[in-house]
């Protein structure tokens, strides 16, 4: 269990995070949704490490997160991929699993996790700009998923793609949580994928939690930001 | 009083890029001796920064080479010292042209290779994905290349200075009516050891410091393909200005021995 609490970072002189209390349940999928600029970002990046927060504490399992400990067992699908250019797929796939095991070895897992998110083995050999973007999410899951993490970040899992390629992802990420009972940690505005894969929703707003709950609880809400959100489709 | 709260405020962002660019300096330094080493980045540094900067450095050391000989030809017509040609062609490219000319095309072509790369992968999140498979930038992009430019850049020094001289000799025999045998034997007797040390000690130099500014203004890149573009100017104008600097700081300390 991951709990974030009482969050603050700004941004020259900007308030990003005013405060931000939030629990990532284990082996639970947690959405949170929020317009564009309400902190989301910010957010998962200071759970990575990557952005370090003026205050507050972050902790896992009820002791301060270590980020290296964390990292080794995380895995992360971004925004656009952030596949590495000049490595072909499957040594993207296989990053860490280059430094656990020998080549023929990780190449055989990036392969399996390849089809396991519906790519060919004949992708595997490509480099990245060969792919289009909804093949390169694909990927980008594939190397999320290589080593089994027990914690998996989806950062905006369907922007950019198009409707079709976004069920397609989306499905796969339900998939993926249910099958590896990860805690998952997901950021975005798009409706179809709370309601794919939340068990638990958070609204930030201008850099407050300013509401949670199940998605059961979210439909009954009368909250007024909630509902503008919901009905606004962003 | 406006333009001298201005002067400071440059001042002030002048000496904070100064100190980051010497922290960053110092850790890739040390990085260097600290496990793990990644080299398959090593490799592929290696061959981008020495072997396929060779067609480049050569060229531009053989015109060079054969336009120093008809500029100090000609300038030694006019008190008698024509026979000088070969020495002063040996000295010049060995001390000065060859480590400069070298230096400033591979800060032309590799800082500016490494800055853009580098910032594409940070406006990318190539650099957080990095960190989120538990590694180390500095360790994974800068390191490789700081070492690969550390060793290709004395040794594409040492060719330009090979095929400058050459360059030099073709004009010389070929048009200048100089003797080859004795063209080759006073550019040999010469040249001393300390000419040569001088031009791979400050190849090493201007490597490290191509590197460096490469690796710097790319993991520092601002945002979007501006940054990108930004970073990559800055990197070249300061490695440029840096070699420029160091080559006259090089040249009074070693030669005032």
């Amino acid at each position: 269990m991951i709990t974030l609490t009482n969050i603050h970072k700004s941004f020259d002189g900007t308030a990003v995070l005013r405060g931000v209390t939030l629990t990532l349940p284990e082996g639970k999928s947690t959405v949170v949704i929020g317009t564009s600029g309400s902190g989301k970002s910010v957010l998962m990046k200071s759970i990575l490490g990557l952005v370090t927060p003026d205050g507050g504490t972050i902790t896992q399992n009820g002791t301060p997160l270590n980020h290296a400990a964390f990292l080794n067992d995380f895995g992360m699908l971004f925004q656009g991929a952030a596949l590495f250019d000049s490595l072909p797929i499957w040594q993207n796939v296989a990053f860490r699993l280059l430094r656990q095991m020998p080549k023929p070895q990780a190449r055989a897992i990036a392969v399996e996790k390849l089809a396991r998110v519906g790519l060919d083995a004949d992708v595997a050999d490509r480099l990245p700009a060969m792919l289009s973007g909804g093949m390169q999410k694909r990927a980008g899951l594939a190397r999320a998923i290589a080593t089994d993490p027990r914690i998996l970040f989806f950062d905006e899992p369907t922007t950019g793609l198009d409707p079709i390629m976004a069920r397609a992802i989306n499905d796969l990420i339900r998939d993926i949580v249910l099958e590896t009972g990860a805690t998952t940690l997901t950021i975005t505005h798009d409706m179809t994928t709370l309601h794919t894969i939340a068990d638990h929703v958070a609204l930030l707003d201008a850099g407050e939690i300013r509401w949670q709950g199940t998605p059961a609880e979210m439909r009954q809400s009368k909250d007024g930001k909630l509902n503008a959100f919901l009905f606004s489709g962003s | 009083m406006r333009f001298l709260a201005a002067l400071g405020r440059l001042t002030l962002a002048a000496l904070a890029t100064i100190g980051s660019v010497t922290l960053f300096a110092c850790s890739a330094l040390v990085h260097i001796f600290r496990p793990p080493f990644y080299a398959g980045q090593f490799g592929t540094a290696l061959v981008q920064i020495g072997w396929l900067s060779l067609p480049v450095v050569g060229l531009t050391a053989l015109f060079t080479g054969g336009a120093l000989v008809m500029q100090i030809y000609a300038g030694g017509a006019r008190f008698n010292a024509e026979a000088v040609v070969p020495q002063i062609v040996a000295i010049g490219m060995v001390r000065e042209l060859g480590p400069v000319l070298v230096g400033l095309m591979v800060a032309a072509r590799v800082t500016a290779a490494i800055a853009a790369e580098i910032a594409t992968m940070k406006v990318t999140e190539q650099l957080d994905a990095l960190i989120t498979l538990s590694t180390d930038p500095m360790r994974y992009l800068t390191v490789p290349r700081v070492l690969a430019a550390l060793l290709a850049v004395p040794l594409l020094v040492a060719v330009g200075d090979i095929i400058g001289i050459m360059g030099g000799y073709f004009v010389a025999t070929g048009s200048l009516g100089f003797s080859s045998g004795a063209y080759l034997r006073n550019t040999v007797n010469f040249l001393e050891p300390l000419d040569i040390a001088s031009s791979l000690i400050k190849g090493t130099a201007f490597g490290l410091i191509a590197a460096l500014m490469g690796c710097y203004f790319g993991l520092n890149a601002g945002r979007g393909a501006r940054g990108v573009g930004r970073a990559t100017k800055s990197a070249v104008e300061a490695a440029a200005i840096l070699i420029l600097a160091a080559n006259f700081i090089l040249t009074a300390v070693i030669f005032a021995l």
